[in-house]
Parts: structure tokens; C-alpha cells; sequence
């Protein structure tokens, strides 16, 4: 039984019909943007533009929260922290002894909670959106990075998955060694280092077969061609433009509203 | 459409003048002063002991040798006349871990990979990799997760990518050592197909002769240098010759030479049990699953089994196809993986005290009572040497040494009582796994598939070790497809069903008297 976490059916989004450059270059215009800046505008705005594209990338609100709910989870925490500790201007909106909150620290509290979410979202419309033999072949292919790099990285990859099985497996095998079992934080965390060093073993093990597969298939040396063709489309025109304008409308609304609120300078 | 030797396969020629190879930091040469020519075409099934050097000569040829640095390399090895470093391309190398076999996550990509790396034209590879599937019968679309196939699917899908590669030579390293039945069947199938469209020449490593008998037309065999022999090939000739001359030669190495089964203790004592006084182990409507159940979503078992008594002194296999969920129940009846559903129930007979549910016994409980060896030996070692491993279960049990030495020589493993568990080989990793569990004496053994791919003699002395333990009153339990390993053991049969998840019982509770193999 093994869990492959790369052999997930390749998504039928619009968006996974786009090269996985395009999509990295747009993620990352609207990440900088936002990362330029600390006001509730322009991360409200970029994060209502990226909430619209994700029917684009297959995604449903329900599908979001089960993956993203850990980002959801952190950046309420970096929020609440942030209203906690900002300074105190404006007027107190509530004061339980040190506890005390005034509109201008929610508002930067609000302000952070925002930014956090609005910078992760396009990682995750990428990761989700992208099949990880594709980002190889476009790293490989249009950014000219080392082949042996590249796909060294994606079949070690693919080797992950099946690390979660072989977990469970040798969790039995030492138990069925006696290993394990006996009360005590110190024995149970004993157990499981010894458990971890096993898989890393199987691990090492598992990496060099492949690597003498790989070998004996003539990964490695000399030129190589590609059986797929890693290619630009008038959908990446599309792709590029559109992280363009949510970065651009994003800034756009903040200067208007006068909200922008560089970080440097 | 297939590979054709028409389009462009060159039969290879393997020649070794004096050649021997040394692993760096080992005292002895891995092969030693080998003189072989293997024609074009010709189909080779390579013989040996362990410990001949087998699997190092196919690595040599396959060019993955190189990376051992510090090795030394004796003589001549080439491959059409050049060294096999420059004949890179010309070789397919097939090893035993289906696993390790897949490089990519989807079928068609997966089978391009090696052609890509010999810069095939894109629309030649798109041309060679539907034809090598189909050469291998893995008619499946080509976007197909390679994770989802069975072990014998992913060897046939190494095999279409060393075929999309057009090698003059396949190298196939125990191929199908760690395949069911119908695996085996499939692989060697496709792989004769191959051969038959090519012309390649094959060179196949395998201890069961039979099931490339009708493949090979000549059985080189080996001698290792160890034996006091000059090392080299001690036997060559067409399969009937060499099997005629050498049968008792060969079976006495370990080979599984056809027609020639080896010989085991037979089971001696009367089975004196009436059901009921010696219980040990009872379950009712068992599901089983390796998925966790979460709220709202139950795990979908993966057999259900509608009742399983097992006694003392029985021998219970269970067999079934592929994915019927035989490993899953043995995890299960072995106190190792949760139930899904049912009742599971040790008597007091086993538990001693500690209560009637094994999933919940401590380790040092689990071992006096229930004892499992699981299908990969790697798994199960916890120590740095082999007496550390066997002294492992005594010690937990506060118990003395007493039993090491007699497993030891009994397993013949004294010779690497000090060794690493990893650097063994094989026969000798199975034959310590097992003695392992022994050293804590559970009264019930659980076994999971611990015939896959050992030699005669591993075989015999497993099967000869697992007699005397019934005889004297222990539960075995194998999950296994070796019809012999059942015959010898005797005793009844579980047979779960194809993918449905139904099982049959065979009449596994009935008095001694009317217990035997329930063929089905």
C-alpha cells in the first residue's frame, strides 16, 4: 500500500493548463506587492481578486479550507497578536487589564491578518494548480536548470510518498520486536527516534536501488531530449497578465485610499 | 506494431577475458578470473551460490558498477567488444524491488524516461512507448499512476522502458523474486515476448530454474571463490545438459532445480488437541483494514472474515489473490494494526494475564505470546550485529542467552554473529528475522510471505523449523502463494476472496482427525 502524494490526478483547471512558470511569475508579482506594504486595502483588494480566480485553479471553498486551514489558523494568531501589541492609538474599544484594544491596533491587527492570507493564497492556487512533472520540465526545460538537478529532485519526490507507508509498516516490525509499548515520555520517545533512524536506513536503502535504476537507464550523462515539450501559450499572456493587474489594482486602491503604508521607507 | 529487430536492435555480444571484481573494503573479490563469451541473440540463465557473484556481474554489465569507489576491476569486460562504460545504452537492467523499479509518477512518462536520457526525438519516444507497453501487456492509458500498480506490473513496466530504449542485452536480477504467482507468470511472459520481437540477448539471474527453463537456451553457473574452487564458471551448456549433470550439485547449493523438491522434516506429532481445550487465538465477522477509520467516514475493510479460530499446534495458511487483504488480517490477528470491526479475542490460554485484546499488550507482552515476521527482514532489525538481534528478545524479557548460540548454529548463522543484520545476504536475512522472533518462544508465529525469494535450502530449513515447532505445540500462521510451503505444513486453509472482501473458511475449526488442506 503506498501513498503517492505526486500521483494525484492531474487537475482539469483552466490554470493547470497554464505553463508552471506563468503561474509562479504572476504568484510572485502579487507576493511582492503585498510584501511591500502594510494596509488593509491593498491586501483586502488582492485577496477579493485572488478568492475570484479560484474556481480557475479548481478550487472550492471547501476543498481551500481542509488544505489551507493551517495558514487560515496562523494568520488569525499573527492578527490577534498583532491587535495585542500594536500601538495604542485611536479610540479603546476594550480594556481587561493588560488586555487592551484600541481601533488603531485593530486595525493593524486586521491590517496583518489580511497580508498573511492574501501572500499564502497564491502559493497555494500554484501547488494546487501545478503537476510537479510539469514544474520539472519547466525548470529543466525553459529556466535551464541542471536536468540531473531537476529530475533528481522529482523522482526523490515521488520516493516521499512512500516514506508515509513504510512508516507505518515499520512502526508494526518493531513492534512485533517488542519495541515500543512501555509507559514513559522518555521510552516512547526513545522508540520513535529508533523508529525514525529505521526509516531513515530504508530511506538511504530505497534512494540508491533507484538511483541504479536510474543509471542503468542513462540518466546522467551526456545530452537528453524531452518527451514533453515545455511550452508558452496565450494562456501564460492571460496568466501573467492577470497577476499583473491584481498586484497593480492592489497598490492602485491603497494609494487612492491613501492607505499605503510602505515597510521600507 | 512492435519492437521489432527490424527497426533497429542489435543483438549484443558479452565477452569476459580474466575479469574479477573487488568492493572496496571487502577482503574477498566479488568475482573472480571469469572467462564467458555470450553470443548475439543467446538467452542465459546465470547460476550460482550465493555469494558467486551474480548479481555484481550483471551490475558490471548494466555499467552501474563505476560509482563503487575504491573498487578494483581485474581482466576484460566488454560488451560488443567496447568497455560497458562506453556501451551505455545497449544494456537493460531489471532488479528485484519492484519499487525501486518506477522513476516517474505516470505510466507513459515513466517508459520515456530512459529513451529521453539517450536523446530519442520526441515523436520517436511517443512512437516507442505505446508499442513497449503493449510489447509487456500493460495495455493502460498512459496517464496512469504508477504508485496504484501490483509488484509484477511495475516490473513489466520497467521492462517497456528498458524496451523503449532498444537495448541489445536485458539484465533481469532476480526478477521475479518478490512477485505472487500470477506475477511471475506475467513478467517472464512479457518478457519472452520481448526477447522474441527483438532478438536481444538476455542474461537472467534467478534461483527457480523452472520458471525460465522454457525462456533459456544455456545455464551458465557459477562457482564462488570462497569454496576453494578457482572461481570462473564451473558449469556451461544448453539447461537439459547442465540440469542432467548437476541436478544434485545445483539442488545442494540451493538452486530449485525442476522436479526436485527438497526434503523437509515431516510433521510427527499427533495432533491431540479437541477444539475448544486449546484455544488461543478467536475471531468473529473480522474486518480488516490499514486505514484508520475517522468520523463519518469508517475505513473500507479490506477482507471481512466471518470466523477464525486458531489452536495450538496448527498450521493455518492463508492464501488469496492480490489485495484480498491476507497481509492486513495477519497484521491484524497479530495484535499490530486495530480492527475495523468484529471480535478479536485471545484466550486465556495466550493472554496469561494480560487481558484478551493483543492490539493493547506492551511489546515485551506481544513477543512471549505472539511472534510476526514480516515479509521484508530489513524492517524488523533493531540491533547492530546479529547476536545483538537475537539476544534483543531475551533481554526484554529479563530472560539469559541460553537460546542464542542453539539459534545460531541451528540457522547457520554462526559465521556472522558479529556482522551488521544489514550486510547479509538474503537467505541469511530471512533465516535471522525468524530466529529473532524465536528467541522470545510466542506461542503463536505469524509469518508473512517468508518464502519469497529464498534458495532451496532457506526454504527447507525454514519449512523443517516451522514442523518441529507445530509439533511441539506452536500456532504457525502464513500468509503465502508457495502451494509446497502449505503442503508441507499441512493443516488448513484461509482463502480470501478477490477484491469483494468475502472470505472462505476451510473447515478450520474441525476436530484433528479431519484436518487437512482444503483445496480449493
Amino acid at each position: 500500500m503506498s501513498v503517492d502524494i505526486l500521483a494525484q490526478p492531474r487537475s482539469r483547471a483552466w490554470l493547470a493548463g497554464a505553463n508552471p512558470l506563468s503561474k509562479l511569475g504572476a504568484g510572485m508579482a502579487i507576493t511582492l506587492v503585498l510584501l511591500a506594504s502594510v494596509d488593509w486595502v491593498s491586501a483586502t483588494a488582492a485577496l477579493a481578486l485572488e478568492l475570484a480566480v479560484l474556481p480557475l485553479a479548481g478550487l472550492g471553498a471547501g476543498l481551500l479550507l481542509r488544505r489551507g486551514w493551517p495558514i487560515l489558523f496562523a494568520a488569525l494568531v499573527g492578527g490577534y497578536g498583532t491587535a495585542l501589541l500594536a500601538p495604542k492609538t485611536g479610540d479603546m474599544l476594550l480594556a481587561l487589564g493588560p488586555l487592551t484594544f484600541t481601533t488603531g491596533s485593530v486595525e493593524s491587527g486586521v491590517a496583518i491578518a489580511l497580508r498573511g492570507l492574501a501572500i499564502a493564497l497564491p502559493g497555494v492556487i500554484v501547488l494546487a494548480s501545478t503537476d510537479p512533472t510539469d514544474l520539472a520540465d519547466a525548470l529543466a526545460q525553459k529556466l535551464r536548470l541542471p536536468h540531473r538537478f531537476v529530475l533528481g529532485a522529482l523522482a526523490a519526490m515521488r520516493l516521499v510518498g512512500l516514506l508515509v507507508a513504510e512508516w507505518q509498516t515499520l512502526g508494526m516490525a518493531r513492534r512485533a520486536r517488542g519495541v515500543g509499548g512501555e509507559p514513559g515520555f522518555f521510552s516512547g520517545l526513545k522508540a520513535s527516534l529508533g523508529q525514525a533512524m529505521a526509516l531513515l536506513v530504508q530511506a538511504i536503502r530505497r534512494a540508491s536501488r533507484l538511483a541504479v535504476t536510474m543509471e542503468a537507464k542513462g540518466f546522467g550523462a551526456g545530452p537528453r531530449t524531452w518527451a514533453r515539450e515545455s511550452t508558452f501559450s496565450r494562456r501564460d499572456a492571460w496568466v501573467g497578465a492577470g497577476g499583473l493587474a491584481i498586484a497593480a489594482l492592489a497598490v492602485g486602491a491603497a494609494v487612492v485610499l491613501g492607505t499605503w503604508n510602505p515597510v521600507l521607507g | 506494431m512492435g519492437v521489432s529487430g527490424a527497426s533497429g536492435v542489435a543483438p549484443a555480444r558479452i565477452s569476459a577475458r580474466g575479469w574479477g571484481w573487488q568492493h572496496s573494503g571487502r577482503a574477498a573479490k566479488a568475482v573472480h578470473d571469469l572467462d564467458l563469451e555470450i553470443e548475439p541473440g543467446e538467452r542465459v540463465l546465470l547460476l550460482g551460490p550465493s555469494g558467486a557473484g551474480k548479481s555484481t556481474l550483471l551490475h558490471a554489465l548494466a555499467g552501474v558498477l563505476g560509482a563503487d569507489e575504491g573498487a578494483d576491476e581485474f581482466g576484460s569486460l566488454l560488451i560488443d567488444g567496447a568497455s560497458v562504460a562506453e556501451a551505455r545504452g545497449r544494456t537493460g537492467l531489471m532488479q528485484q524491488d519492484p519499487d525501486s523499479q518506477v522513476v516517474l509518477s505516470r505510466i507513459g512518462d515513466d517508459v520515456a524516461f530512459g529513451a529521453e536520457n539517450l536523446a530519442v526525438p520526441r515523436e520517436e519516444i511517443w512512437r516507442r512507448v505505446p508499442a513497449a507497453l503493449a510489447a509487456v501487456g500493460l495495455e493502460l492509458p498512459l496517464e496512469h499512476p504508477s504508485s496504484v500498480l501490483s509488484g509484477g506490473q511495475k516490473q513489466r513496466l520497467g521492462l517497456a522502458g528498458m524496451l523503449a530504449m532498444r537495448p541489445g542485452l536485458l539484465l533481469l536480477d532476480e526478477p521475479t523474486a518478490n512477485l505472487d504467482p500470477a506475477g511471475v507468470v506475467d513478467v517472464r511472459d512479457a518478457v519472452r515476448n520481448s526477447l522474441d520481437e527483438t532478438g536481444a540477448t538476455l542474461v537472467v539471474v534467478e534461483h527457480r530454474v523452472s520458471v525460465w527453463l522454457d525462456v533459456v537456451d544455456r545455464i551458465v553457473v557459477l562457482a564462488p571463490e570462497a569454496a576453494g574452487e578457482p572461481g570462473g564458471v564451473l558449469l556451461d551448456g544448453p539447461p537439459a545438459t547442465v540440469l542432467a549433470e548437476a541436478a544434485g550439485m545445483l539442488s545442494a547449493a540451493g538452486v530449485w532445480v525442476p522436479g526436485h523438491v527438497p526434503a523437509v522434516r515431516p510433521r510427527t506429532a499427533v495432533p491431540a488437541y479437541d477444539a475448544g481445550s486449546h484455544l488461543l487465538l478467536g475471531a468473529e465477522a473480522l474486518a480488516v483494514s490499514r486505514a484508520k477509520a475517522r468520523r463519518g467516514h469508517p475505513a473500507v475493510p479490506a477482507a471481512v472474515v466471518p470466523s477464525v479460530r486458531i489452536f495450538a499446534g496448527q498450521a493455518l495458511s492463508v492464501t488469496g489473490p492480490n489485495g484480498a487483504g491476507k497481509s492486513t488480517l495477519a497484521l491484524t490477528l497479530a495484535g499490530l494494526l486495530p480492527a475495523a470491526g468484529g471480535r478479536l479475542e485471545a484466550t486465556e490460554a495466550l493472554s496469561r494475564g494480560a487481558g484478551g485484546a493483543p492490539l493493547k499488550w506492551r511489546g515485551r507482552e506481544l513477543i512471549s505470546r505472539i511472534g510476526t515476521v514480516f515479509q521484508e527482514p530489513e524492517h524488523q532489525f533493531v540491533t547492530g550485529s546479529v547476536r545483538d538481534e537475537l539476544l534483543f528478545a531475551p533481554r526484554l524479557l529479563g530472560q539469559g542467552g541460553d537460546k542464542v548460540d542453539e539459534l545460531l548454529e541451528r540457522l547457520r548463522l554462526g559465521h556472522v554473529a558479529g556482522a551488521n543484520p544489514f550486510t547479509l545476504s538474503g537467505g541469511e536475512k530471512r533465516r535471522l528475522s525468524v530466529a529473532t522472533v524465536l528467541a522470545a518462544s510466542p506461542q503463536v508465529l505469524v509469518l508473512d510471505e517468508p518464502t519469497f525469494g529464498q534458495d532451496a535450502n532457506t526454504w527447507a530449513e525454514l519449512a523443517s523449523l516451522l514442523t518441529e515447532l507445530l509439533d511441539a505445540g506452536t500456532a504457525v500462521v502464513s500468509v503465502t502463494h508457495d502451494a509446497a510451503f502449505t503442503r508441507v505444513l499441512g493443516g488448513d486453509r484461509l482463502v480470501l476472496g478477490a477484491p469483494a472482501g468475502d472470505a472462505s473458511v476451510g473447515d478450520n475449526h474441525a476436530p484433528a482427525s479431519a484436518r487437512k488442506a482444503v483445496q480449493r
